[in-house]
């Protein structure tokens, strides 16, 4: 499925949009971490969760838990909330 | 010989490398630009290992390593991460890395790191991957005296001034802030505290045998004397020479106008008597500043009986900046070179071990950290 990165993420993936594949959003996640290493934990913590300033959409809505079934058309964007002055 | 500094801060990271006056400074950088850097350290053993500890506003903290002096940088494989909560239990989250400390001589890829919330953790391979130590992590008691967040700087709770006994890989020390200081005897399997003769803030009622209550700001170990250590704490400057467990406040001797409190310190790598304090406000609400907006050294040449000012060069009206508690260091030339970096990014230095002082950057982002290395 589709990846939109932010920004902040592209020095890991030198680019704007990736791929990745998963029955689960965390799946995803770790195989976004085996194509770049290093990158999930900057965006999910020790404790799994999602950071304090970072959002997942799934589709367009607000990903909350890491467990949620995913599938291959799905449309994932990771985004540097607006948490910023 | 000439000395290179490593200047971490809120938004990237600078080296300056000196001509072998250190008159002149190459200026490299900024390295990970817009990166918050808490801490940049090259290991003083091979004196080609460089570490970062960053983390950005949005992403999570972790470790940069570069063995080319900056060209190139490789992200650690396993940075500090504290262990995954049972379920059910609420877990805690490295927020960043603080702090980190090459260890002993004899054991050359091995390194100590301090993150806030505070937890200590060690590399085995250089940096490369981070473990962290059970006995003060998840420790029950050390739980309880870290506290809570609201139990820190205004940057979170940290551990730091992890320091090792030049005599003794296995001797370690760490202060917390909040939570004491503490010493292990047997390379951090088990640990005790050490706090006897720190004061804590007065009015309050707070228990004083409590390392809940203890906020060392920075721990100095004397390079040329192991069993002495020097501490800058919230409530005042202190030494200590082991084997006593009791800390003299000698900063009762710094002119009451100023005070002793302050974050930072460093000691002369040569004379266990000479060290060197920053003094900041802490009356009233604590603005941080220099006191009066007056900035100065303190310096004291006989272990703390008597300090003098150090001000030469320095403004000496309406600067209102000071100095965090990695933010100043020495080199260790024959007339030891003092340098310091302030809240508002100008980097200072001293050839003559305190006695004249220039500025030799401006404009640089808030410094956190500077350490300095002969090469």
């Amino acid at each position: 499925m589709k990846v939109l990165v932010p920004s902040a993420l592209r020095s890991y993936t030198e680019s704007s949009q990736t791929e990745a594949s998963g029955a689960t959003l965390d799946e995803v996640l770790m195989d976004l971490d085996i194509q770049y290493p290093g990158i999930r934990f900057r965006i999910i913590d020790e404790q799994q969760k999602v950071r304090r300033h970072i959002r997942i959409f799934v589709n367009g809505v607000s990903a909350e838990l890491l467990s949620q079934t995913m599938h291959a058309n799905d449309d994932v964007v990771i985004v540097q909330a607006l948490s910023g002055g | 010989m000439t000395t290179m500094l490593q200047v971490a801060t809120r938004k990237g990271a600078w080296m300056f490398r000196a001509d072998a006056n250190r008159k002149t400074w190459a200026v490299d950088g900024p390295h990970f630009l817009g990166h918050i850097i808490s801490h940049m350290v090259l290991d003083p053993r091979d004196k080609t290992t460089l570490l970062a500890a960053t983390k950005t506003g949005h992403l999570g903290p972790t470790i940069f390593r570069s063995v080319d002096e900056g060209r190139t940088w490789n992200e650690a494989a396993q940075p500090p991460a504290f262990a995954k909560a049972p379920e059910g239990e609420t877990g805690r989250a490295v927020d960043h890395t603080f702090w980190l400390t090459p260890a002993h001589g004899n054991e050359p890829d091995v390194w100590y790191a301090g993150t806030s919330p505070q937890g200590l953790f060690r590399s085995d391979d250089g940096g490369v991957t981070w473990t962290g130590f059970p006995s003060v992590n998840d420790d029950k008691q050390f739980r309880e005296w870290m506290g809570s967040e609201k139990d820190g700087t205004p940057d979170g709770p940290k551990l730091h001034s992890i320091t090792i006994d030049t005599r003794d890989p296995n001797h370690l020390y760490f202060g917390m802030s909040g939570g004491g200081v503490h010493e292990s005897l047997d390379r951090g399997k088990t640990w005790r505290t050490l706090i006897n003769g720190m004061e804590v803030p007065e009015g309050f009622g707070f228990d004083v045998t409590k390392p809940d209550f203890h906020d060392p700001h920075c721990l100095r170990m004397c390079p040329s004397n192991p069993d002495r250590i020097y501490q800058q704490n919230h409530s005042g400057i202190y030494r200590i020479d082991r084997p006593s467990d009791t800390w003299v406040r000698i900063g009762r001797n710094m002119p009451p106008a100023v005070g002793d409190i302050g974050f930072t310190m460093t000691v002369h790598p040569r004379d266990e008597n000479t060290a060197w304090v920053f003094p900041m406000d802490g009356t009233q609400v604590w603005p941080r500043t220099s006191p009066d907006g007056k900035p100065a050294v303190y310096v004291t040449r006989n272990g703390g009986e008597t300090w003098q000012r150090q001000d030469s060069g320095m403004p000496t009206q309406q600067a209102w900046w000071t100095v965090k508690r990695q933010a100043m260091c020495c080199d260790t030339h024959e007339a030891v070179g003092l340098y310091f970096g302030t809240t508002s990014g100008e980097l200072w230095m001293s050839r003559d071990e305190g006695k004249n002082w220039e500025c030799m950057a401006r404009h640089l982002p808030e410094i956190y950290a500077i350490e300095a290395l002969n090469l």
